[in-house]
Formats: structure tokens, sequence, C-alpha cells
């Protein structure tokens, strides 16, 4: 018998739109062909909160806590990210300390990040359980940590236009660095645990190839991007704020697979260690850790009335370029406001790397795409 | 060779399960093993975790001495401010629509925040120019239903500005300077206009 005989009808099927990891809600409709894909089309929508227009209705200061429910992984950088916009747009400058703990809180939030999307990968994977718990264990540290500078875990809203809300407390840098010290020690265990595991290698190696041609004419950023041989980190490209004096490497993939991106997500981490010590080390003792004009416009919000124009402001959040793009008319709120959310722009790949790879490797792309859907919906 | 990663692998959870147990570190350390880390999770609510200083949760009214002193002014700034319009105020006013006054200063007739749309984002307290206003880390504040019962009025927000400085000590003395300075460079001409008692 040959194989044409046993063609069958092509059958569709829909997976979500609940999804068994901390994603947010997502659904796919993929048409099969036995256990091939055949196509996949992504719905969005299901965590859809109006979060543009709403930043159009509240003060630039007002928006801060909305950005810290976009991607709920990584509140600080998108405080960061929106912040460096709003100083683009009214021209505000940054004072010396506060620009060393961004980017200290950056990078832990980079850390944060990229431990807890390794574990998810695995849940997805199909390891339930042992790599998300050993990846949040560690991951919980950093959170008292942003806890005891913002006052909040996940919400933090602390970085401003002009620095940071308020200066980090008394040993807060102290603490930081004993978590950078121990750091190391955990990623060596996760990496035993994962990086030569057969059955790993195996479920990954070779699965949703994303070609680098297509990465880049995709609009791909971040891990995704560097994972398929791109050289491109907008903390080496634009160099904002003290990145420039930081050293550290940029780690790329070679084919873009899975387990490419999961390994450049282990190697970033290495890096992002390099950059916390190097800042903790150089991190100013004293100075302000907000700007004078910063102090007034968190005061009183509206009274920052930037100047007719707009500005684009971006950074390398753990996920990809995060671009905030604000249009001001000179009234208190933003006349447009526009997120730039890399979650979003790295989804649309996701039908290209599932084409003609099985069904259950549509679970691991997803979650090596690394996704959540408060930013994707917005 | 295959398997080895898994074996590896495998090696790594059973340390870290040997490790969870008080007797299994004191074996580990016997081995010259790196101990791992130990039960790290709090059997809440039995033992309550420690929050950090800054942790904050919905806002309360800070009052002075006595309830009915009340730092809040009603001039509705945190209304206006907060991103989720979660507060409402009204001042306290007599037939003839002017406003009452209690120990010199207007104050607010009713003021509810309704928590359940409050995001505790802390912006209200930053805009306050009273520090009438601060943020509790009273956490456990589930209801069964929601509603009336998550519409906190002016009564349930009250708190003294001792339990501000019991809970947050060191914002307090900050806030504290503030208020001390700010009374200095506003010197009231009348000291007696101070205690006046509300006009009917």
């Amino acid at each position: 018998m040959t194989n044409a005989a046993l063609k069958t009808d092509l059958l569709e099927v829909n997976l979500g739109p609940q999804h068994p990891s901390t994603h947010g809600v997502f659904q796919m409709t993929v048409v099969l062909d036995g256990e091939t894909i055949v196509s996949l089309k992504p719905v969005l929508g299901y965590l859809h909160r109006n979060h543009e227009q709403i930043c159009e209705d509240v003060s630039y200061i007002g928006c801060f806590p909305y950005t810290d429910r976009l991607d709920y992984f990584c509140a600080m950088t998108n405080n960061f990210g929106l912040a460096v916009a709003i100083e683009q747009l009214g021209g505000i400058e940054v004072p010396e300390r506060a620009q060393y703990l961004r980017v200290i809180l950056a990078e832990l939030t980079r850390l944060v990040n990229h431990t807890a999307v390794t574990g998810f990968l695995l849940n997805d994977m199909g390891a339930f359980g042992t790599p998300l718990l050993y990846a949040f264990r560690e991951r919980e540290k950093i959170l008292d940590l942003f806890e005891m500078a913002s006052g909040s875990r996940m919400m933090c809203n602390y970085i401003r236009p002009g620095g940071v809300r308020e200066d980090v407390p008394d040993g807060f840098v102290g603490r930081a660095q004993e978590i950078v010290a121990a750091y190391p020690r955990f990623l060596d265990e996760m990496e035993t645990l994962l990086t030569e595991n057969e059955i790993i290698r195996q479920r990954t190696q070779g699965v949703g190839v994303l070609p680098k041609a297509l990465a880049v004419n995709a609009g791909i950023t971040g891990p995704m991007l560097r994972a398929s041989g791109v050289d491109y980190d907008l903390r080496k490209v634009d160099g904002y704020g003290v990145y420039p004096r930081m050293r550290f490497k940029v780690p790329l993939g070679t084919v873009g697979d899975v387990y490419d991106r999961y390994y450049v997500r282990v190697l970033e981490m290495r890096e992002s260690l390099k950059i916390l010590e190097q800042a903790l080390k150089e991190l100013p003792k004293t100075g302000p850790a907000l700007s004078a004009k910063g102090q007034l416009i968190g005061r009183s919000p509206r009274t920052f009335r930037p100047p007719k124009g707009d500005a684009y402001g971006r950074i390398e959040s753990p996920k990809g370029e995060l671009g905030f793009y604000l249009v001001s008319d000179g009234s208190p709120q933003p006349y447009r406001y526009h997120v730039r959310a890399p979650s979003f722009i790295n989804l649309t790949v996701l039908e290209d790397m599932c084409r003609g790879q099985k069904v259950a490797d549509a679970i691991i792309i997803l979650g090596s795409v690394d996704i959540v859907m408060g930013e994707v919906d917005r | 060779m295959i398997g080895v990663g898994v074996l590896k692998g495998m090696a790594v959870t059973l340390r870290q399960f040997v490790g969870t147990y008080p007797a299994g570190r004191v074996l580990l350390k016997a081995l010259h093993l790196p101990e791992g880390n130990g039960i790290f999770t709090i059997s809440y609510p039995e033992t309550k975790q420690q929050h950090a200083e800054r942790f904050r949760y919905f806002p309360f009214l800070v009052y002075d001495a006595t309830p009915d002193n009340l730092r809040c002014v009603a001039c509705r700034i945190c209304e206006q401010e907060c991103p989720p319009q979660c507060i409402h105020i009204t001042m306290a006013k007599d037939e003839q629509n002017r406003p009452l006054k209690a120990n010199g200063r207007t104050f607010p007739a009713q003021f509810d925040i309704d928590v359940s749309i409050c995001m505790s984002c802390r912006i209200c307290v930053d805009v306050c120019p009273f520090e009438a206003i601060e943020m509790d880390n009273r956490h456990e504040i589930a209801t069964h239903a929601r509603g009336p019962e998550l519409l906190f009025d002016k009564t349930e927000l009250l708190r003294s500005a001792e339990y501000f400085q019991q809970i947050k000590p060191t914002e307090a003395a900050v806030v504290n300077q503030r208020l001390v300075a700010k009374a200095a460079k506003s010197q009231p001409p009348k000291p007696a206009a101070a205690s006046t008692p509300p006009a009917a």
C-alpha cells in the first residue's frame, strides 16, 4: 500500500483558548494532516484590556501602573521603556545613580524572565513541575528584592521619567550582590538538569527552526532573533543608559531551533550576571535617584505638558525590542500612545515555524517564543 | 554515551529532594555536596511571610491623635490623578454650600475607595500634598461578595498616624520631617483660629 492510499482528510483542531502554563489565554486553530501541521491560525484578543486607549485618558505618570500589566513578568523593563520615551518627549535628564539602578533592575528582570520562561518551556514539554519550581525558587528571591525597592513583587511601578520613584532602601545593594553571587550555581544546576539531557535534545533540536532571513524580515527581536544567529541587541546598538560602560557579550545561536532559543537565554543570563556585577560595583554611593523635574512630575502629574511632537523610546526588554511611541499635543495626556510589543511581533512567525512539524511540537515552539498575552493583546 | 545527561539530571533532582530534609542536609554536607536550599515554602496561614517595609497594598487615610482630626482636606487631587478612578470624595458642606471646617481645615464628608478597582499603584500617595493618604500592608481583605463589601468608606479607611509609624517607620520619618518643615514655613498668623469648631 502506498502513502497516497493512506491519505486521509485534513483535520482542524482547536488548541486553547486555555494554555497550560501562564503565558496567558491563547488559542490556535491547527489544520492537521495526520499529525503534521499544515497551517496554523492564532486567535488573539482574549486578554485585550484596551491598554493603549486607557493610557490616552490618563496622565503620563498614570500610564506607569498600566505598563506593569503589559508583560507581567517584566514590570521593571516595561516601566523603563515608557520612562525612556517620556524622557525623550519632555527632554528630562536622568541622574547617574538612577541610570545604574535602572540597569541593575532591568538585568534582574532579565534573570527573572529567562529563568521563568525556561521553566515554562520544560512545563510545555511535559517535564511538569520540577524544572519550573526550581526556576521559580530563584525567581522568588529576585522578586523579594523588587518588593524591597518598590513595594510590590510584580506590579512594581517603580521606574519613572527622570530616574526611579524613590531611592532603594539600605541593604538593597548587599542583597542584590548576594543573589548575583549565588546565581551561577543555580544556572550550573539547571544546565546539568537540562542542557545535556538527551530527551530534551531529541525533543528540541531541529524543531521550529526560524531561518535568519525570515527572522530579520519579520522584525523578530530579542533572544529569538539572536538564536537565529543575528547579532542585534539594543543594549549594544542603541547603547542607552549606562550600557556602553558595561562589558558583556551578545550570545548568538546557530540553527535557530527551540534548543538554541533555550540555550541563548541561558547564556544571556550569564552575561546579565556580568553586567550586574559591574553595575553593582560601580553604582555611585550618593546622588539623587530622581531628577528635580522627575520629582515635580511625580508629585503633580498634570503639570507635565510636554511640547507638541512625538517620541519613540525603545529598550531591549527580556523578550525583545520594547518600544513606546508617544504623540503629544501639549496636553497632560498622551494624544497617541502605542506599544511596540516584542511578544506580539515575535508571535507572527509562529505559523512558519510550526508548518511541517508535529502537533505536539507546536506547544513547545509556542513556549520557546516566550510570549506573555498581556503584552500581545494589550 | 546516551543516557548520561538524563542520569546527571536525575542526580540533581535527587540532591534537591534529599536537601529538603534536615537530616538530608547533614548527609549532603558529609558527602561534600552542595547542600541545596532546604524548604523554601512557608505553611500559610500558620506562618506568615515577613513583608518588606515598603510592601504596599490598599491606601488608608491618616489621622492625627483623634479620628476626627483627618489630614485629608478633600482637595480631590488623588481622585483626579487615580488612574483607574477608584476614589470618590465629597467635601463636607453646609446648607449654603459653604465648606465646613474642622480644626481649621476642610474635611471630606465622604471618602470611598473601591478596592476591587484599586490597583495599589501608590500614585495617590505620591500626589497628596498633605501626606493624608498612605499605603497599608494589610492584605487579608477577602470578602464573600464583591460590591459593597469592597467599597471601603471613610470609617474603614481611617488609620492613626501611630499605625503608619508602626508599619513603615522609615517612610513615616521622612513624612514627619516634611510635615514639620511645612508647618515651619507656613506659620499660622492666628494660632487660635486653628481650634475653631465647625460652623453650623
